[in-house]
């Protein structure tokens, strides 16, 4: 079981964001995907789970290309973007239960109130999600993590924005435990944040350079 | 597989109900412009008969694209499309799941309300019974096909106009056999054939739309 991305380059509106890159996470691997702003992390994790298509390379999951895989793979991925993905007008517990429904997953009621206990929401679990604050609202989306069968790849962006310190450490725990448990995780921070529990990659994206500005 | 499919629906039922008021205004719109009709050309008994099933059926068809952009847009924006698309079902399952949805909150009201307003224009019942037979049928047509135009324009500024002149010329047959249907039963040739062609429609439509929805949702997150 494997996550390999080979000779991985992507071009946004014409401005090459990166080109050559090799990546492969392995069972009880974690990548961590360091790099300045707009320096192309987001595209790359869209790129790993499928989202969009590499301008060249390959992304393959257990040897097989990504785009013949699809239901397959995505069977396997949990991808928490930016945008936590809930409805404003849900509630929590209704977010959750119908985000894992839409998802494939089977979940139940009783789960999803489960899974918002684990990251400290129960009191939150019947208010709608528009009424949550940033940090809560980013809970309730990584809740998504204690859902029963979780997927085995994570792929995460930026997780621990906008959680505080006691949630941060809680995610922590939880990602090391998936890790130690043979799950693979690919995410992106600007927090120093080192995950235990398997075996940690970096891998550092660079500011493009602007071409025009050759030195003479 | 029809149990997620029935998941999307509730989940869509469920987010309109939260947001009544979007619903309530393309209906209300309906209404409204329906009974413009009358005050426009002019109160002539025979005219008004001969124009209504026309009418409600423009009418309708323009309601229907008041709530297409909002089919994906919402979802786009907060996040859940792209978890759709990742998800471990058929995305074209999902995107029926939500034409279905879609046509259930602004398709189903407009064939109930139409009757009434038929009325209003002093169409016979028998005339009212095939009009409302064929926007049974070919309301969810559009429904299906403006998906695919909701999601060709997701993410574009001024996508609400585009989304119109991409899915109304695309909605012309309907119309067509839809408005002809009352007609051909007032002349005495029956309904049959027009109603059949729609449906026939509507089953193209139910099989090959949501694959169509589905490449351009991948090709608007891409």
């Amino acid at each position: 079981m494997a996550l390999k991305g080979s000779r991985l380059a992507c071009v946004r509106g014409g401005r090459t964001l990166f080109e050559g890159i090799e990546v492969e996470v392995g069972a009880g691997e974690a990548l961590w995907v360091q790099g300045d702003n707009g320096s192309g992390k987001t595209s790359l994790l869209r790129l790993l789970c499928g989202l969009s298509a590499p301008t060249l390379g390959t992304v393959q999951w257990c040897g097989q290309d990504l785009r013949r895989l699809r239901e397959d793979f995505h069977r396997e991925l949990l991808y928490i973007g930016h945008a936590p993905g809930l409805k404003d007008e849900l509630t929590a517990a209704e977010n959750l239960l119908l985000g894992a429904r839409l998802a494939g997953r089977r979940a139940e009621a009783a789960d999803a109130e489960t899974a918002l206990d684990r990251v400290g929401l129960r009191r939150q679990a019947r208010l709608p999600a528009g009424r949550l604050s940033q940090g809560q609202r980013r809970r309730v989306a990584l809740a998504r993590l204690h859902l029963p069968r979780a997927p085995r790849l994570l792929v995460l962006d930026e997780p621990f924005a906008a959680l505080d310190a006691a949630a941060s450490g809680h995610l922590e725990a939880v990602l090391a435990h998936h890790l130690a448990s043979g799950g693979s995780i690919v995410y992106t921070t600007h927090q120093t944040q080192a995950l235990r529990g398997g075996r940690l990659q970096t891998l550092r994206l660079a500011a493009q350079r602007a071409r025009t500005a050759l030195p003479c | 597989m029809l149990r997620t499919l029935a998941w999307v629906i509730r989940r869509d039922l469920l987010l309109a109900f939260r947001r009544r008021a979007d619903a309530l205004g393309a209906l209300c719109f309906f209404a409204i412009a329906v009974s413009l009709f009358p005050l426009g050309v002019g109160p002539e008994p025979a005219l008004l008969r001969s124009l209504a099933p026309g009418i409600l059926w423009v009418v309708a068809l323009l309601a229907s694209m008041l709530s297409l952009g909002r089919l994906f847009a919402h979802d786009f924006a907060d996040g859940t499309l792209e978890q759709m698309l990742l998800s471990a079902e058929p995305l074209p399952l999902i995107v029926l799941g939500k034409a279905a949805a879609h046509w259930l909150v602004s398709g189903l009201p407009i064939v109930l309300l139409a009757p009434l307003l038929a009325l209003l224009f002093g169409l016979p019942p028998d005339a009212i019974g095939v009009l409302v037979a064929g926007l049974l049928v070919g309301t969810p047509v559009l429904s299906l096909v403006g998906a695919i135009g909701a999601a060709l324009t997701l993410g574009l500024r001024g996508g609400g106009v585009l989304l119109t002149l991409l899915v109304l010329p695309l909605c012309v047959p309907v119309l067509i056999f839809g408005a002809g249907a009352v007609g051909a039963q007032g002349s005495g040739v029956g309904a049959g054939a027009h109603l059949l062609l729609l449906g026939g429609l509507l089953l193209g439509a139910v099989a090959l739309t949501p694959w169509a929805s589905s490449a351009a949702l991948r090709i608007a997150l891409a």
